[in-house]
This record gives C-alpha cells, sequence and structure tokens, in this order.
C-alpha cells in the first residue's frame, strides 16, 4: 500500500529504533520520538509501537495510548496534499462550513484520502490566523481569506 | 544610501501573501539595481492591512497595504523607497488610529524589531529586565511581579506572583519553568503573534521567572498548529545560546538557564497546566487531580511554574519599569494591559493591547469597525469557545477579568470573536458540546458522556423533538458539568451554551413551538 505513495517511506524496523534511541537523550522523549517517526515515515506504523515500547521500557500499551490519544499521529499514510482546515468560532463566522461543503461538492471530504491519494483533509480547532479567517494549514503552510476556488489551486498543484 | 524595508514574516501575513510580496520586492530591486534592505519583521497586528510593507524614511515608517506582488512593480514606480504617494499609501503606521490608541507594552516591540536581531531586541529596551532581576533576590523579584498585580494571562487570571512564591518557597533539587504555549482557545493569537514577533521577550520573561524562584530549566510547549511560531523560537533559543543569554552564564553572571522548545500534538485539553505537564512527560495529555499544584509537584513531580506566553513576555517590562509601571495602568483588580484579538466576522480584525477598561463595543465597533459582512453584529463571543456569547446589550461591558465574571462572561486568554445576524446559536451551542465531546480527555464522566449527551440533546432541541423538555435537561446537564468536572474543559462547557441560551432564546424557542 505504502508503495503506491513515493511520499510515504517504507517502513523499517531499524531505522524505527535507531531515531528512538537517538531521542531517548531527553526527558520525556516519547511526543519527539512519534513527531519524528510521523516526519519520516507520514505516519506511526503499527509495528513501530512494539520497537518504540522497547526502547523506552513501556508497554505497548502505554505507547498505543498516546499514539491514539492526540490528534496529529496518523495510523496511515495520507495523501500527497494534507489539508488542515480550521472549524473553529473565528472562522465559523466567516463561513469556513461553507467552504468545507463546497470542498466536499468536488470530492475532498473532510476525515478523508481522495481515492487517488492526491489529499488527505482533516479538521483544525483553531489556527490563530482568527482575523484572517477562513484558514488553512496545507502541508505545514498557513493559508488565510480562503476561497474553495483558491483551496482547488492548492490541493491541485503537483 | 541602502533602504530599510519591512516585510512581515508573521505566518498570519505570509498566509496572505506575505512572502510573495518579498519574493517581488527582491526581484524588483534587483532589476531596478536599487540597495533594499529586507527586515521579515513581525506583524503590527493591523491584520486587514496585511501584507502591510513599511519603509523607513526621514519622516518615520511609512505604510502600505494590504500589498499583493502584483503592486510591486507600481509601488516602485510611485518612489516606494522615498515613501512615495500610492493609493496603498498609509501613512506613518504609528499614526493609524487603530494603532496610536493602543498602549502596547507586552506587544511594543512586536511589529517594529527584527525578531531573530538580539542587538534590535536590546537596542529597543530588551534585556533591561534580566540585567535588573540579576541584580536582585529571589525575593525581590517575585516581590516585584506581585506588586504589579499581573495575572495569568492564558485565561485563569491567577495572580502571577503568588504562583512564583509559592515555587521559590518549595524546597526541590530541581525546579522547572513552562511556557505554556498551546494557544488552543479559538479566536486568540497573541502567543502566536509573541513567539514570531518578539520571541526573545518569551525568552528573557523565562529566564527572569527561573532566577525568582530558582530553576535553572525552562521548556517552551507549542502547539503543533503553529510550525512556524515553533522554528521561530527554535531559531531565538539558538541564537540566545550563542549570545550568553541562555547556558551555563546568562549575561556573564555566572547564573545558569537552558530552555527546550516541544511541540504539542494536537490536543486542545494541552492547555490545561497539568495535561500540558503529563504531555512533556510523554503522556496522554490526561489532567490531574489538584492538589498537588504544578508550583509543588508539576514537571516530573518537581515544583513548576507554569506561565502563558503573553504572562511570561510581560515579566521584562515589569522589572524593567517597575511594578507601578504596570500597576498604574487598567483598572480595580485588573491591572495593567490586556492584549485583545479581535477576529470573526469583522471589518479590522487584529491584536489590540490597551489598559483593562475598554468597553466591548469600543472594541467592536470603533477598532473593528462592526462586521466585515456589512450585516448587523448579533452576538460577540469573548474568552475562546468556552467563552459566553453576548448580544448588543451587553456591549457596554468594560473589558476587565470583574466586569465579565459578574455578567456571567470571562475574558480568557483575550479572544473577541464577532457574529453578524445570519448567527444561528443553537448551532453554536451544539457546537460548544461537539468541540467538548471531541477535546474532553476523558479522565472525567461529566465531561466526557455530559458533552456527547449535551450535542445529543440540543440536536434533538434543534429537530423539534420533546424541545421544552430537552431544554430543561439541557440546563441541568450543564449544571452537573459546570459543578463535577474535574478542569475548566467540562467545567465551563457551560457558558457558550447558557448564555446562548439566555440571551438568544428565539434560537431555540420557534423550534420549541414545533417551527421549522
Amino acid at each position: 500500500m505504502t508503495a503506491k505513495r513515493p511520499d510515504n517511506i517504507e517502513f523499517d524496523a531499524d531505522a524505527v529504533r535507531e531515531l528512538a534511541l537517538s531521542l531517548t537523550v531527553q526527558a520525556g522523549p516519547l511526543l519527539p520520538i512519534l513527531h519524528a517517526l510521523q516526519a519520516r515515515f507520514g505516519y506511526i506504523d503499527e509495528r513501530a509501537i512494539p520497537i518504540v515500547a522497547d526502547v523506552l521500557n513501556l508497554s505497548r500499551a502505554e505507547v498505543h495510548g498516546v499514539v491514539s490519544f492526540y490528534h496529529d499521529f496518523r495510523r496511515a499514510p495520507a495523501g500527497r496534499h494534507v489539508m488542515k482546515v480550521c472549524r473553529a468560532e473565528a472562522c465559523q463566522a466567516m463561513g469556513c462550513e461553507g467552504l468545507v461543503a463546497a470542498l466536499a461538492k468536488r470530492g475532498y471530504a473532510i476525515g478523508k484520502t481522495t481515492a487517488d491519494g492526491s489529499a488527505t483533509l482533516e479538521s483544525v480547532y483553531c489556527l490563530g490566523n482568527c482575523a484572517l479567517s477562513p484558514a488553512a494549514l496545507i502541508d505545514g503552510r498557513l493559508h488565510g481569506r480562503l476561497t474553495a476556488e483558491r483551496v482547488l489551486q492548492l490541493l491541485e498543484q503537483p | 544610501m541602502t533602504v530599510s524595508l519591512y516585510i512581515p514574516g508573521d505566518s498570519a501575513a505570509c498566509s496572505v501573501g506575505a512572502q510573495d510580496v518579498a519574493h517581488a520586492i527582491a526581484h524588483e530591486a534587483a532589476r531596478r539595481g536599487a540597495n533594499v534592505k529586507v527586515i521579515r519583521n513581525g506583524s503590527r497586528g493591523l491584520y486587514w492591512l496585511e501584507p502591510l510593507i513599511e519603509v523607513e524614511t526621514a519622516q518615520g515608517r511609512l505604510g502600505y497595504g494590504p500589498v499583493e506582488a502584483g503592486d510591486v512593480e507600481s509601488l516602485f514606480d510611485a518612489g516606494l523607497l522615498r515613501g512615495g504617494a500610492h493609493r496603498l499609501s498609509l501613512g506613518r503606521v504609528e499614526d493609524i488610529p487603530y494603532l496610536a490608541r493602543q498602549q502596547r507594552v507586552t506587544f511594543a516591540r512586536c511589529g517594529i524589531i527584527d525578531p531573530l536581531s538580539l542587538a534590535d531586541y536590546e537596542a529597543h529596551g530588551g534585556l533591561s529586565g534580566l540585567r535588573v532581576a540579576l541584580a536582585r533576590d529571589p525575593e525581590g523579584i517575585v516581590d516585584e511581579v506581585t506588586r504589579s498585580g499581573l495575572r495569568g494571562r492564558g485565561g485563569a487570571g491567577f495572580p502571577t506572583g503568588i504562583k512564583w512564591k509559592t515555587v521559590l518557597e518549595a524546597e526541590a533539587p530541581q525546579k522547572y519553568i513552562v511556557c505554556n504555549a498551546d494557544e488552543g482557545d479559538s479566536g486568540t493569537f497573541a502567543d502566536r503573534m509573541l513567539m514570531e514577533g518578539d520571541p526573545f521577550a518569551v525568552i528573557e520573561g523565562m529566564v527572569i521567572a527561573g532566577l525568582a524562584v530558582g530553576a535553572t530549566m525552562g521548556f517552551v510547549y507549542i502547539r503543533s498548529e503553529y510550525p512556524a511560531a515553533f522554528a521561530q523560537i527554535e531559531r531565538a533559543i539558538a541564537i540566545a545560546r550563542r549570545e550568553h543569554l541562555l547556558g551555563t552564564d546568562v549575561l556573564g553572571s555566572g547564573r545558569r538557564f537552558e530552555i527546550e522548545a516541544r511541540l504539542g500534538a494536537g490536543a486542545y485539553i494541552c492547555g490545561e497546566e497539568t495535561s500540558l505537564l503529563e504531555s512533556l512527560e510523554g503522556k496522554r495529555g490526561q489532567i490531574r487531580f489538584k492538589p498537588p499544584l504544578p508550583a509543588v509537584a508539576g514537571l516530573f513531580g518537581r515544583p513548576t511554574v507554569v506561565n502563558n506566553v503573553v504572562t511570561l513576555a510581560t515579566v521584562p517590562f515589569v522589572m524593567a519599569r517597575g511594578a507601578d509601571a504596570y500597576r498604574d495602568l487598567g483598572i480595580d483588580r485588573s491591572r495593567g494591559t490586556q492584549p485583545i484579538q479581535l477576529s470573526g466576522n469583522v471589518r479590522r480584525g487584529g491584536l489590540i493591547e490597551c489598559a483593562f477598561g475598554l468597553t466591548l463595543r469600543e472594541i467592536v465597533e470603533e477598532f473593528g469597525g462592526g462586521a466585515a459582512s456589512g450585516r448587523p453584529v448579533r452576538a460577540v463571543q469573548v474568552g475562546g469557545p468556552l467563552g459566553a456569547y453576548w448580544p448588543q446589550s451587553l456591549l457596554d461591558t468594560s473589558f476587565d477579568y470583574e466586569a465579565f465574571a459578574t455578567r456571567g462572561g470571562m475574558i480568557g486568554h483575550g479572544g473577541v470573536v464577532v457574529f453578524d445576524d445570519t448567527v444561528d446559536l443553537a448551532a453554536q451551542a451544539h457546537f460548544a458540546f461537539q468541540f467538548c465531546a471531541e477535546e474532553s480527555c476523558g479522565k472525567c464522566t461529566p465531561c466526557r458522556i455530559g458533552a456527547v449527551r449535551g450535542a445529543e440533546t440540543v440536536a434533538k432541541i434543534v429537530a423539534g423533538d420533546s424541545a421544552r423538555d430537552n431544554l430543561v435537561l439541557v440546563r441541568d446537564l450543564c449544571e452537573v458539568m459546570r459543578d463535577g468536572s474535574l478542569c475548566a474543559l467540562g467545567g465551563l462547557t457551560h457558558m457558550p451554551v447558557l448564555s446562548s441560551l439566555d440571551h438568544f432564546p428565539e434560537d431555540f424557542e420557534h423550534r420549541a413551538k414545533g417551527a421549522p
């Protein structure tokens, strides 16, 4: 499955262990390790959990509990573009729900990755761009005063 | 002669094209052989004018905005580098009424200096507070902060000096300073602006806090929704280490202080201080029972100061100018200034730092200019997703902790979100429960179950299903959540819900009567 998506690197148990070990010098290293794994592989593979647990001398349940608690940690590869649409109050006041509906009509549904793997859409509650709403984070870059046309333009870039 | 041009590097300014403008200016300057020094400043907080660029002239800093990349050629033609007139000319930026009317204390440098130039920071008053602190004993620092009347700007409004005193008096081999930069409240962006536009102020405030309580290690916990702020703080920490603002010899004093930046992972609850500490320790962000307070047993069980970004960035001013200079601003028990973040459906959204005591109407109408849609303003939510929705009749309330509390509201972290007359308060009440359900850490039952049941019950009211009975049920549920929840998430969800019910009953009632 991952092979179809060039942006997601193939799972590599040795690399997971090495990455985890390299971050254990920090106090409370689990979140930094999970962030590093997601940055490297695009998601947290189920097979990484026992390795991280072993490195940190935690139970698998404890690591699983942390991975599943936070919205950021993905359990499966994402699309080539990742869009986090703000749906909090300031963006609501400026019509973010209309934006979400317009995108859904074009096949971009919240919480889903498009069938061709081009984009994943997620909800987020506040990006701190409230004075320039509606806002979204697209591939880690903040965008403001968004319209459906502009979003489609950004998502349809290669 | 080299001309200084300021183009904000602030992520919100870049979200509407500041980066493209910077590229276009670099290109145009090179094409014309103009000698230009570009400074990527923070934002002034006049967001409706972003991208707002400024040119340094003999008359001061002259602004242009909102600038698009396509405007750059005509700006150069109009003599941008001499401050020439153009249809986007704003005149002297500091004379723009929105800014001229403010009292910038915590944001005094934001948007003005190069955020990553320690020399610039120092030239604008930076480090003088730390130098004062280095010459005092810990009690002297704590006393100064206590006398200033500074209260926690994260939302709870707890007196900062009292928190520090508790940590100072706690005996432990290690203490910590934790900067809460998990600015999760919707409608707020003051922390983000400071971290991007004046990161050394946050660092200086943390070092002073460390000196005050005897801590040598600090963490900045930044939400992952703020990747630009995280990167900026990391850059500032690296510079601060190199320049001995951090490390084993702070400004040559022989004192030690170190800071590490940590990234959150998308959890609103981690703005609650005990959840944040759990998260920093690498655990699920579930809240802790209190007591013990974090000031007694916080990070890794050690005495810990947890303060918001704005609070910590205000401390250098208090030390440099003295407690009275801060205390003289504000009204009643709300001393000093509050950075108000105005947003939503409003013509002029932005950052307004003023002494406590503006009325909400002055903020929404005079600063904000009313709804962006041109329609009447119907509701204003103050204090984030757990803040109350207020109608026009409450807009004359003074913006301070007590005035809001006596009317069933709270100023929280200072977010003001404006809605026009198309808003449906039943939908907003439903959203408040949904949000609580989504973000509940699950530790206590009233919040975990109550939020889900609340959303279901409001949905029934909206659908006209036993609406009158269900309205009674919602009020009862709000009471249970308010009194029975362990932290402010479940404990304050009643605020947006009940304020909607109390001030906008018509949005629920027409459904209660069975109308569509």
